[in-house]
Order: structure tokens, then sequence, then C-alpha cells
């Protein structure tokens, strides 16, 4: 890849004309060494399994494993059929899609790691809704993803993405910066204005930790993912709206590294600390130790 | 770069919950099976750090026992690893490891297998570093570094001058370029691992004609992007030499 930060990705992409999209395309193919078209059927292919974890999360039964969590999609879906959605019925959806794929990933069925499975519903659920609303094209849903991984190539190298390493502002934090970045690529913004909402996006998230309910991809992932799609739709907003991340992204990156770096290894992924160390769940994991 | 590409981020595709937790680990196994070449008759895994603490909850078990019957991180039938696998008459054991390692998410399998009258023993460790993506970090006892995205060819000889160069001497006339390379060895003459991992497949023929050069034991070849051979997941793709 020809770019390590997302101001070279964005320089590169002004200087090339191209968007992140077709750039990414691009790199990709000169990395992998693969015709630029079967990298980009590999992707079509990946969001095909994303709608489909979009639908099945809405009309399956979703319960997990552990019987702690299942079907919130449905019934955040079933109240907004009501209209009763303070968030209104776009962003309703997205996050509605979002805890769908969580569930799918909970109760053990197929979905992409966007970037881990994790953080696995916050892209198709901004991704899928925002194609219903505005009427596009599977192709430039895929160039979106292509863009999504672009922002994300660069957080996972110059931070991390996994919660074990850095808490779950690696996980839903740089899922939330990927979404948010490409939706403004997906609506007509500048990849700079998408950079913006790079920054911003993962400015709401620092400092999250990861604090999975008896080590468990359940609680809180799952609403998290739901709450991560919203925030995408507002960083996007706000970039398109000629908002800026004064603190560059590139540098709100690096404070993600600094504050996951510095996270007690209770508050990453070890169920030793935070939510899952509360009296209520510290019962739910001695619950489930009974079961067995 | 740790991570690669943009499939690295978006992708794999994969069954639930956890891509470190699950898909790295399926893939952490795979590879030690693909290593191994045949299905182990036993195999002892062992858990260290956020692995330990919350394998069962996650599936980390279940995943990696997947691996080992050579399953990618998307197939249907991981739910179910424990008992196919018992019915492949694979003995597995699950422990959970002290001591610091250096990453969080770190597994350590040992392989064992008696057939053809041939006692064999490989022991791999592998860390899952967050989306699904490994770092194979040890191979008996000689340290790697890969990541598996590649084809590895994984060769075991001695630590004598040249040999090296007949490797690379092999790839140069098969126009197959390497990506990444490390050599380790035990201690000087004594037995050596050289790792190439590679831009493109390489054929039997090559695997066979890096097996006649002077001082090399064992090559295998890993590849954790293609299905595997057959449904009984017996990999075809691995060839052994002996001196």
């Amino acid at each position: 890849m020809n770019f390590r930060t997302l101001d070279e990705l964005s320089a590169l992409c002004e200087s090339r004309g191209l968007s992140i999209g077709k750039l990414m395309v691009e790199e990709q193919s000169a990395e992998s060494g693969r015709d630029a078209g079967l990298e980009f059927r590999t992707m079509a292919d990946y969001f095909r399994i994303m709608k489909e974890a979009v639908q099945r999360g809405l009309t399956e039964d979703t319960t997990s494993r552990s019987g702690l969590t299942g079907r919130d999609a449905q019934r955040v879906m079933e109240f907004g059929r009501g209209g009763e959605l303070s968030l209104g019925e776009h962003a309703g959806n997205a996050m509605a899609y979002a805890l769908a794929v969580s569930e799918i990933n909970a109760s053990m069925g197929r979905i992409i790691a966007t970037p881990t499975a994790g953080s696995c519903g916050i892209i198709p659920g901004v991704f899928v809704s925002s194609q219903e609303r505005f009427g596009w094209s599977d192709e430039h849903m895929v160039y979106g993803l292509f863009a999504a991984g672009a922002i994300g190539y660069v957080i996972a190298n110059n931070s991390f993405v996994s919660g074990a390493e850095g808490g779950c502002q690696a996980e839903v934090g740089s899922a939330i910066g990927m979404a948010a970045g490409a939706l403004v690529e997906l609506r007509g913004g500048t990849p700079k204005q998408a950079m913006h909402a790079v920054g911003l996006a993962l400015k709401n998230t620092l400092g999250l930790i990861c604090d999975p309910v008896g080590g468990l991809v359940e609680i809180p992932c799952i609403v998290r993912n739901g709450f991560g799609s919203v925030t995408a739709l507002a960083a996007a907003d706000m970039a398109l709206a000629g908002v800026r991340s004064v603190i560059p992204s590139d540098e709100v990156i690096q404070v993600m590294l600094e504050v996951g770096s510095a996270m007690p290894e209770k508050h990453r992924e070890t169920a030793g600390g935070g939510l899952a160390q509360t009296p209520t769940g510290k019962a739910i994991m001695s619950q489930l130790r009974k079961k067995k | 770069m740790r991570f690669k590409d943009v499939f690295s981020i978006i992708g794999p595709a994969m069954i639930g919950p956890s891509s470190s937790h699950t898909a790295g680990a399926a893939r952490i196994g795979r590879f030690a099976r693909q290593l191994f070449g045949a299905a182990p008759e036993e195999a002892d895994i062992t858990f260290y750090g956020s692995f330990a603490a919350t394998y069962e909850g996650h599936g980390t078990d279940i995943a990696i026992v997947g691996g080992l019957l050579d399953w990618q991180t998307d197939d249907p039938r991981i739910p179910n690893s424990l008992q196919i696998a018992v019915e492949q008459g694979i003995a597995v054991a699950f422990r959970e490891g002290r001591g610091a390692f250096s990453h969080p998410n770190t597994a350590k399998l040992l392989l064992r297998s008696q057939s053809e009258g041939q006692a064999r023993e490989l022991a791999v460790t592998g860390t899952s570093i967050g989306g699904g993506n490994i770092e194979i970090t040890a191979i008996d006892g000689f340290s790697v570094k890969l990541t598996g995205i590649y084809p590895t060819l994984v060769i075991r000889h001695k630590d004598w001058t040249g040999v090296v160069a007949s490797v690379t001497d092999v790839m140069r006339r098969s126009r197959t370029n390497i990506a990444f390379m490390s050599v380790d060895r035990k201690g000087r003459s004594g037995d050596a691992l050289t790792v190439l991992e590679l831009d493109s497949p390489i054929t039997e023929a090559l695997i066979a004609e890096i097996g006649q050069i002077e001082s090399v034991s064992t090559v295998h070849i890993v590849n954790l992007q293609e299905a595997a051979a057959d449904e009984d997941g017996i990999s075809t793709n691995t060839q052994e030499e002996q001196p």
C-alpha cells in the first residue's frame, strides 16, 4: 500500500483523481497481484453476506448460545413500525440493522468481521440502511466498503483493532470511524471531508473499555453496535456539513494507541473488570458456569 | 505493517462470535493442521491471556478444533467441531496456561500422531492480533513471524552454508516471488528452520525439488486461502522427504 496515514491517503486520492474506494481497489490489486475485478468480486460477496445477516437478524430467532441476548433488532423494528422512534425512520433502521447483524454473530451465524466480529454490525447497519434510503447500486456500496477498508487499514496499522489490545475503542470505535468516513464518500463528499469524519467519530469513543459480561460478545457488545451505527451517521453528517476535526484524524488515532496501551488488562477483553465484574455481571457469569 | 491488505480489515467471512477468539483461533488451528500434514491423533491445546480467561464463552475451543479439521473460518460445521473431531479419532485436551506471553491472545498447540509406524510431534504457537488476523510465532521451538495470508513454505534443514541460496534458487528459476522470509537455528551448524511466504502458490514438483536439496529434511506448504482438498479434510498439499 502506498499510504500509511489518513493524510497520505487523502493526498494520494487527490493527486490521482480517484475516490478512496477506487484508489483502494487499485492498491489492493497491486498488493495481492490479483486482478482488480477479482478483488472487487470478493468484496461484492462480502456485501451479499452482510445483507443476508441483516435479513436473518430481522426475521430469525437470534437467541444467543448463552440465552442472554436475542431479538433486540426485531423489538426496535416493531417499535419503529408504530412511528415511535425518536431517531426517526432512517437512523432507526441503521440501529436495528446493526443490532441484527451483531445478534447473528452472537448466535454463531455467518458475518463479515468489520474490522472485528465484536464490531460487525456497524458497517452493515450504516451501509444497508443507507442503500435502501438513497437507492444506491451494489457497485456503489462495494466501492464504499473498499473506502472503509482503506480507513481501517490505517487505523489498524497505526493503533489496533482488537479489544484485547486496545479496548472497545479499538473495535467499535474503529468501525464507527470507518463507517463514517465511507458514508461521507458514498454521499459525494471529498476524501478530506471523509478523513474529518473519521477523526470526529474516533474522538467520541476514545477510552471505551472492553468489558464483556461472562467474556461473551453479547453484553454490552450488541447494543454498542446499535449505538455505533447512529454515531457514524452523525459524524458523517457533521463532516458533510463542513465540521472539521481540529485535532487531525491521524493524531486522534495516536491518542487511541496511547489510551489503549495504558488500559489495564482487566478492561481489555478479559471479563476481569467493568460491566463483567458488576454484581449482576458476576451473577450471570456464575450462572453460565453452573449451566455447563 | 501488521495488517497487509483490505481483506484483513473487511473480512474474513466467519462464523461468530469473535474475530480474534473464534476466526483467529480457527486459522491458528488450521495452520498447525496443514503444517502437520494430516489429522493428528492427539492435540494438546494451551490457551494464554484473554484466550485462557474467555475461551469457552467465545467458542475459542470449538473454533481452534474446526481449524484442526482443516476448515475455513466461515465453515458452517464449526459449532459442531468438538463432536466431529471425536468421530474422526482426534483426542483434544485444553489447558489454561500461565506465564507472560507478549500478546494477550496466544495459543500453543502440541499435535501428535503414531500412524504409519512413526511417532510424530509438532509444536506451534500462534497469536490472534485482531479481526481474524494471526501471527505464528514459534514452530517446534524455532522463532518465526508469519501471518498465514500467503502460501507459506516451512523448510527444516541443517544450518549449512548455501542451503538458503539453493532454496531461493528454486524460487528464482520458477519465477516465484518471496514476499517475506525468516531463518532461525538452534545452534551453529545445527538444526534450522527457514520459512518463505510466497506471492503465488507453488507446485508439488517444486516442493519435491526443494526436498532434494542436501541437508533439507522436510518441506511443508501451508495455504490458508484455499478450501480443504476434500471433504474429509485430508490435506494433500504436503510433501515430506527423508534425507
